[in-house]
């Protein structure tokens, strides 16, 4: 293994000194986490996936993930928001960097450490992110694009916001377009609440969109493209870092519950260790599940002549599977913490409450259904041969 | 009809019948994005099944890649290659 990135050891320092500290208070208000955003501004964090040669840090997948992981043991919810702008850094990054506006736009978020959010989902579509019913409408070198998405993380607390759509008024619906929006050429009208289970932090009601800009700011190619080698793969793998992250910090309470019994009555093995055992195998699974996913990929995108191997079937399964078996893991591993840490566990005003890892982990599997990801699947496998 | 002109035809029936395109296959020029004729992912795998069915080949997995359903133009290299090998 190549090194670790000093940066994912300043996100653990960050998560413990920031991110932790606000958690319960984010979590209680539905805030979004303004301190632990400040904090990894202060860092540069949110240009960790910009290429170095526009001035980021130019992390890999496998990099960018152990931040989130790092950052999701202090707060579930900021690490959503930092992986959702990884995601959409990553998007500009592999898809804009043959264009001369957003190479600019890059050095500008690292100068700047501008922080993007995502309108994938929208009023009509049923949670089918590869089909839009809005479109880019295009006039000379200008753009207008309204849409109505249901659910927009931070939105309101961002300086951009990656926004798909239909490429021409004319075009059916899955042949789409990733557009950015900029805050001061848009506005949000909030048309629905957030008071949620978990990942309350990330402040995700649904808005109405209306946004105008330059054509430039339309990303090269086409969201087919786009969400098969970038969006998809970023964000199972972000997600399942920062999942593993908020898993891990519940098994880490339960164990210093189990610590505390085994100093009262030293020699013997507390029966709950046992318990202790068996879901510390499920969270190296869950863990070495993403690495391993994350270090290939970043093998394969690193040589130019591989990247076709992306677009695969095969590619397109294992994304798809990270993602289901991370998403049922997490509430597991957190289930199985809570048994452990019992009473301690369950009382939210306990230190070793693990109430909001349950919560937020709950959000896995619906954030982007997984019967809709299985249906995929399934679907997949008819052709795909495992050869 | 030559054989190519007959797999093009074939491919074009598949099209029309599992593609769930927003256009007549018959109608599509032969190097026209198929994206931008509204073919899904999901329609793929369906219109892959009938290829295999018709022209009785398996497409290996190195070769299920966006790329290859670019095109009727790609789909019927494709294509040829994999008869021509069985
Ligand atoms: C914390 C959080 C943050 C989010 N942030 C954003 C954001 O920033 N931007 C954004 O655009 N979106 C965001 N989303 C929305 C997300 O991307 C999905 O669009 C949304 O979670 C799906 O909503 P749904 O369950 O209503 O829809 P669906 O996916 O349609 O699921 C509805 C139901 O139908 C079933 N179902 C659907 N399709 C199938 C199928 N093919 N086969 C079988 N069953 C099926 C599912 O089991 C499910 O019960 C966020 C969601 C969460 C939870």
């Amino acid at each position: 293994m190549p090194n670790r990135h000093p940066m994912i050891d300043r996100m653990k320092q960050i998560a413990a000194d920031v991110a932790s500290k606000h958690a319960p208070d984010v979590d209680r208000h539905a805030r979004f986490p303004v301190e632990t955003l400040a904090a990894l501004r202060a860092e540069k964090a949110l240009s960790a996936a910009v290429p170095e040669e526009f001035g980021g840090a130019g992390m890999g997948l496998r990099d960018l993930a152990a931040m989130c992981a790092a950052l999701g043991q202090g707060c579930g919810a900021s690490s959503m928001v930092l992986a959702m702008h990884h995601i959409q850094v990553g998007c500009i990054a592999r898809h804009g960097a043959h264009s001369a506006y957003f190479q600019d736009y890059m050095r500008g978020l690292v100068e700047h450490q501008w922080l993007l959010a995502s309108m994938t989902s929208e009023v009509g579509t049923y949670g089918d992110t590869r089909s839009s019913i809005c479109a880019v409408d295009i006039a000379g070198d200008r753009f207008t694009l309204n849409k109505d998405a249901t659910t927009g993380s931070y939105c309101g607390h961002a300086d951009g916001i990656l926004v798909t759509c239909r490429r021409t008024a004319e075009s059916p619906a899955s042949d789409q377009v990733l557009v950015l929006v900029k805050k001061d050429d848009y506005t949000l009208t909030q048309t629905s609440t957030w008071d949620p289970l978990g990942m309350r932090g990330t402040v995700s009601p649904g808005f109405k969109l209306e946004s105008s800009g330059h054509v430039d700011q339309i990303i090269p190619g086409s969201y087919a493209d786009s969400s098969a080698v970038t969006m998809v793969p970023y964000s199972h793998v972000l997600w399942a870092g920062l999942w593993s992250g908020i898993a891990a910090d519940a098994v880490s309470r339960a164990s210093a519950v189990v610590r505390a019994e085994a100093r009262k009555r030293i020699g013997e093995t507390p029966p709950s260790a046992i318990l202790l055992a068996r879901v510390s195998q499920d969270l190296q699974s869950m863990r070495h599940n993403w690495q391993q996913v994350a270090a290939e990929f970043d093998e394969i995108s690193a040589d130019a002549g591989r990247r076709e191997e992306l677009t695969t079937m095969n590619w397109a399964l294992r994304f798809n599977q990270l993602k289901c078996a991370c998403s049922e893991a997490g509430p597991r591993i957190v289930h199985q913490a809570l048994q452990i840490a019992g009473l301690m566990g369950y009382k939210n005003d306990s230190p070793f409450s693990v109430g909001r890892h349950y919560r937020d982990l709950l959000s896995a599997s619906l954030m982007v259904s997984n019967e809709r990801i299985a249906a995929k699947s399934a679907s997949l496998l008819l052709v795909v041969k495992d050869d | 009809m030559s054989s190519k002109e007959q797999q093009d035809e074939s491919i074009r029936q598949i099209l029309a019948e599992h593609g769930r395109l927003a256009a007549p296959a018959s109608s599509i020029a032969r190097d026209a994005e198929l994206s931008a004729h509204g073919l899904t992912s999901h329609a793929t795998v369906n219109v892959m099944l009938a290829l295999e069915e018709h022209f009785g080949i398996e497409f290996p997995d190195q070769m299920l890649t966006r790329g290859v359903f670019t095109s009727i133009a790609t789909i019927q290299a494709a294509v040829e290659k994999l008869v021509d090998a069985g």
